[in-house]
């Protein structure tokens, strides 16, 4: 974490935290850039189990993500990094610390569950998408459950959305009648209809070819230019870290926490020819030894995937 | 698969409702399969009669012949009372399908929610399901005495006996399918703002559903069963009613017809509520046809 190029504490804390903020949400900045959706995870710890077999899976956590930030988490399989993901999304409760969204603390030592909600919507490894239902009504379940939108305006906004995203043609096929490439940017764009603070990737990708994954990965920076929320990625890539993110996290393994943070210091917007760039390669050489160091540990100890 | 850019309109993939089952009739006919199962039928019928009228195995000494129960179930006049010409005939299949169809609808009505709830609720489960466990093994034909001392009437009798194993398959059927739920879909639903009940509704029932319409076939099928087995020990009409007085009257041919028309009345039924599911469960038709499963 004390590597020169990778300072970050600084700028990822928003200038309006220290001003008190209402009970609602807008906070007391106009800017461009976007206001809403930081998170602060804080000394975040995690056991697993009872008294005999308790594993920690996190343990003195911290990490934080700007509003409107790409953060990549980036970790060998099994090192506990969907277990940060899960708290945050509040699928699991916390053994210690805080994690709070905006300012307002989401759980901590009183709470150690986090709400589950709209303004943090997960994307999951292995897809959720609900197969009874055609892709367009996938879409439109979020705000049409939570009586945002008449179903008739949810379906207008989804259509634009899909469009937007190159989904035209799909709307009425199930999800598994199209490809999973495309079932992966249905299921990005239903959690963006939600207009979430926070989108929650886990390891969105894994299960797609390396040339599929190539085109998903320009689709999806072209959803995030049009909709600037912050992105929480983890992934075992660094290659799709490095290319998406702004920040780049690599995880210790078992226990899980950051071993070195990356400010990727290429302009977005971004396009495949950021892959054969010279600071890309640079960037990547920089952090592989890292990588590879915890991959190694996680073979040796035999983690399994999860 | 290259699905994600084929447009709505064009390809075989989008028909619906009708045209789709005669799209589905056709591909039929022009496979082996009927004529696979022509065969089938023609070595079983050539069997029977072989071996009654032709071979007059021993074993079969008193069975009536393949032509004997043609003969009897075409005729005009039948010699032993029924046959497609009488209307007793009709009497006792539309009393016995009235039964099954109050009893299945029932047993689906009770069933389906317990089933639902059952798998929902972890609570609600830990209360009732030992005892369902406890109730659902013993034979209906066990509840026969405490059916008929417990309703006086002998027709709700009947019905209750057929109730109870269609119920207990349902319900089973239904807890299995929520089961099956990938809990992703659980957390998503959650994710995007759905409320308690908006989860039961929007995930847990149709993801159910297609376990729910395997325990409805499962149903049916032992909705006739136990249907006939209280027919046979009380009531009157009914194919099982015929089957039993047949035997007591030595009316053997009578036995057959009873029997071919239960199973052709009970293949009817099933593939009746097969239709149903496949109607409400297009997504799922439509998956298992792209597995090449259909």
């Amino acid at each position: 974490m004390t590597a020169a190029p990778f300072v970050h504490r600084e700028t990822a804390a928003p200038a309006w935290r220290d001003v008190p903020v209402a009970p609602g949400r807008t906070a007391p900045v106009a800017e461009a850039t976007p206001t809403r959706g930081a998170i602060r995870i804080e000394n975040v710890v995690k056991v697993y189990g009872g008294r005999s077999g308790a594993v920690t899976a996190v343990d003195g956590c911290s990490l934080d993500i700007a509003a409107g930030e790409i953060f990549m988490v980036v970790g060998p399989s099994g090192c506990g990094k969907t277990t940060l993901l899960n708290a945050v999304a509040g699928f699991h409760d916390i053994s210690g610390g805080r994690i709070s969204l905006d300012g307002q603390v989401l759980c901590d030592s009183a709470r150690p569950q986090a709400p589950r909600g709209s303004d943090r919507v997960v994307v999951f490894q292995n897809g959720a998408l609900f197969p009874w239902r055609t892709n367009l009504e996938n879409v439109i379940f979020g705000p049409v459950m939570q009586r945002k939108l008449s179903k008739r305006d949810a379906i207008d906004k989804a259509m634009d959305m899909m469009a937007d995203a190159g989904l035209s043609g799909v709307e009425h096929s199930y999800p598994a009648e199209v490809s999973s490439g495309v079932r992966r940017r249905v299921e990005i764009v239903r959690a963006l209809m939600n207009d979430p603070k926070v989108l929650l990737l886990d390891e969105p990708y894994r299960a797609l070819d390396a040339l599929t994954k190539s085109v998903m990965h320009e689709a999806l920076l072209r959803i995030y230019y049009k909709n600037k929320v912050t992105i929480f990625f983890i992934t075992h890539d660094l290659e799709e870290a490095i290319f998406l993110g702004h920040k780049v996290a690599v995880m210790t393994t078992r226990p899980c926490r950051p071993k070195m943070i990356l400010t990727v210091d290429i302009p977005h917007p971004r396009d495949y020819s950021v892959l054969t760039s010279k600071r890309f390669r640079e960037l990547a050489r920089a952090t592989s030894a890292a990588v590879h160091e915890e991959a190694l540990k996680a073979f040796q100890s035999g983690e399994r995937e999860g | 698969m290259s699905a994600g850019q084929t447009p709505a309109a064009g390809g075989g993939r989008h028909r619906r409702g009708a045209a789709l089952t005669l799209h589905r009739a056709s591909a039929w006919f022009r496979s082996s399969r009927p004529y696979l199962m022509l065969t089938g039928f023609g070595l079983f019928l050539g069997g029977w009669y072989l071996a009654v009228e032709v071979w007059k195995l021993p074993r079969f000494a008193e069975m009536p012949g393949l032509t004997v129960v043609v003969k009897e179930w075409l005729s005009k006049d039948p010699t032993y009372g029924l046959s497609l010409y009488t209307p007793e005939y009709y009497q006792h299949i539309g009393r016995s399908v009235w039964r099954v169809a109050q009893a299945f609808t029932l047993a689906t009505v009770f069933g389906v929610p317990l089933g639902l709830l059952l798998g929902w609720s972890k609570r609600f489960r830990d209360y009732v399901f030992p005892l369902f466990e406890l109730l659902r093994p013993i034979p209906v034909l066990a509840w026969v005495p405490l059916a008929i001392v417990m309703f006086v009437a002998s027709e709700s009798a009947v019905i209750y006996l057929a109730f109870l194993a269609s119920f207990f398959a349902t319900a089973l059927n239904a807890m299995l399918g929520v089961e099956s739920i990938d809990a992703h879909y659980v957390r998503a639903a959650e994710c995007l703002g759905a409320s308690r009940a908006q989860v039961f509704r929007h995930v847990i029932l149709p993801g159910a559903l297609p376990f729910i319409f395997t325990g409805l076939q499962i149903s049916v099928g032992v909705a006739w069963f136990s249907l006939v087995a209280a027919e046979m020990v009380s009531g009157q009409y009914g194919l099982g009613y015929v089957i039993n007085t047949s035997y007591s009257t030595v009316r053997y041919p009578t036995i057959i017809i009873g029997m071919i028309t239960l199973g052709v009345v009970g293949y009817v039924t099933s593939a009746m509520v097969r239709v149903v599911g496949d109607l409400l469960m297009q997504w799922r038709v439509r998956e298992l046809a792209l597995r090449g499963q259909s």
